[in-house]
């Protein structure tokens, strides 16, 4: 499996926010895109996932379900938590494996409540999930990522908000995600603990550097 | 059909939680309608005259009430980009949480009604025939809504933009809805011909407004 990112444009509000950008990314692959704010890194996220409107370029899945589209085969984890206050744990998470996972759900995804223990939501199941902390919000929505089985991964920030525990925890669910065969791409301004991933630096020279970890 | 029933529940579920869009709805409804006898004076032979077209009136602003969350809530946090990357279509996940909102703010406003068709001195035939009536078009004030509600969230505008989008499109609606109802009342038109009408509008509002309301979101995107 293969994403394969080709001179990719976006315009947002007039502005061009990056042109031409390439970049490919192979199974087992993290790409961490790093650059100061404002540069397009969300913007690129937001764009692969089929949230804003490509300008020009082409995304494509090598080896992916050639019946589903790329942001239907892929989990984006952005700035907003998606849940619902008035909803409780577990259901805001029932309903998103529900609307979001496949027919027919594969043996080996973890059931709900197993997925909220890895998170360490366990005790908390039935608590309305306007009760939570922010971090709590975005360890829920860590529960998403690791009950759906998507092959892409777009993480905004993912360790915004979460405690030095929980960033390790996320951690290892990524290393899982790519030992599994998983592509994943990450906003970050730090290190989100991941061994050596690819760079793609966004700002006045795009460029490119590959990592040494297990490409 | 298993994605469809979870979105379906779900949002009943969120307006019945959410110190609700159902009796919220209704209280509003009931406020417009006994405004207006109390505006108007107690002429019994005038209020039951104009009372078809009093509740109809009630039951628009009524609904047009919590439009205005049916799509900015799941906007607001985020929900809708998650909607967007399911795999169905836009177009029926709009569709889905449109029937949802109706059968939580616009089947409370048709039960409600004969409670108050008592309070517009109404007979129990007329206060059928504007249940009736309301039963049928109350669908379509909705799924008109829908497209508004989406344009509202495409365009980043909310609350009153939503109102100024709807209401003239569903003035047709208005017409013949109370058209019907007093046909069935006074007469002499046949109650046949507007209501047919009427049914006629709402089907066409339920495929329009999704569709309408999915090209508005999939604009939107930015």
């Amino acid at each position: 499996m293969r994403l394969l990112a080709t001179d990719l444009a976006c315009i947002r509000g007039g502005r061009e926010v990056f042109a031409g950008l390439s970049f490919t990314i192979s199974a087992g692959q993290a790409l961490v895109v790093l650059g100061p704010n404002g540069v397009g890194k969300s913007s690129l996220l937001r764009l692969l996932a089929g949230l804003v409107r490509r300008t020009g370029g082409n995304v494509i899945l090598e080896g992916g379900d050639p019946e589903l589209s790329v942001p239907e085969q892929a989990h984006y984890l952005g700035h907003q938590d998606s849940l619902k206050p008035a909803l409780t744990v577990r259901e805001n998470l029932n309903f998103w494996v529900q609307m979001l996972g496949a027919h027919a759900p594969s043996a080996d995804s973890p059931s709900i409540d197993q997925a909220l223990t890895t998170v360490g939501l366990g005790s908390i199941i039935d608590l309305p999930a306007g009760y939570l902390s922010a971090g709590q919000r975005r360890r829920l929505s860590i529960a998403r990522l690791v009950t759906i089985k998507r092959p892409i991964w777009l993480l905004d920030e993912p360790t915004t908000a979460l405690d030095t525990g929980s960033q390790a925890m996320l951690a290892q669910l990524m290393g899982e995600h790519l030992k599994d065969g998983g592509v994943l791409l990450a906003a970050a301004h730090g290190p989100i603990g991941l061994e050596a991933p690819a760079e793609l630096r966004l700002g006045s020279t795009t460029q490119h550097t590959p990592g040494n970890g297990h490409l | 059909m298993n994605t469809l029933s979870a979105l379906l529940v779900r949002d009943i579920r969120l307006a019945m939680r959410v110190g609700g869009g159902a009796v919220i709805g209704v209280l509003f409804f009931l406020i417009v309608v006994t405004l207006i006898p109390f505006a108007i004076g107690p002429d019994l032979g005038l209020l039951a005259r104009i009372g078809p077209a009093i509740l109809w009136l009630g039951a628009l602003l009524a609904s047009l009430l919590a439009l205005d969350r049916l799509i900015a809530a799941d906007y607001e946090d985020g929900s809708l980009d998650l909607l967007l990357m399911a795999r169905m279509p836009i177009e029926i996940v709009v569709a889905v949480k449109a029937f949802a909102h109706w059968l939580t703010t616009g089947l409370p406003l048709v039960v409600a009604t004969p409670v108050l068709g008592l309070l517009l001195n109404l007979d129990p035939q007329a206060t059928a025939a504007v249940a009736l009536t309301l039963l049928v078009g109350t669908p379509a004030l909705t799924f008109i809504g829908l497209i508004g509600a989406a344009l509202a969230v495409a365009l980043r505008r909310g609350g009153l933009l939503l109102a100024v989008l709807v209401l003239p499109l569903t003035i047709p609606v208005l017409i013949f809805g109370v058209a019907a109802a007093n046909a069935a009342i006074t007469g002499p038109m046949s109650f046949g011909a507007p209501f047919s009408i009427l049914c006629a509008l709402t089907l066409m509002s339920l495929v329009i407004g999704p569709v309408a309301a999915g090209a508005a979101l999939r604009q939107g995107m930015e």
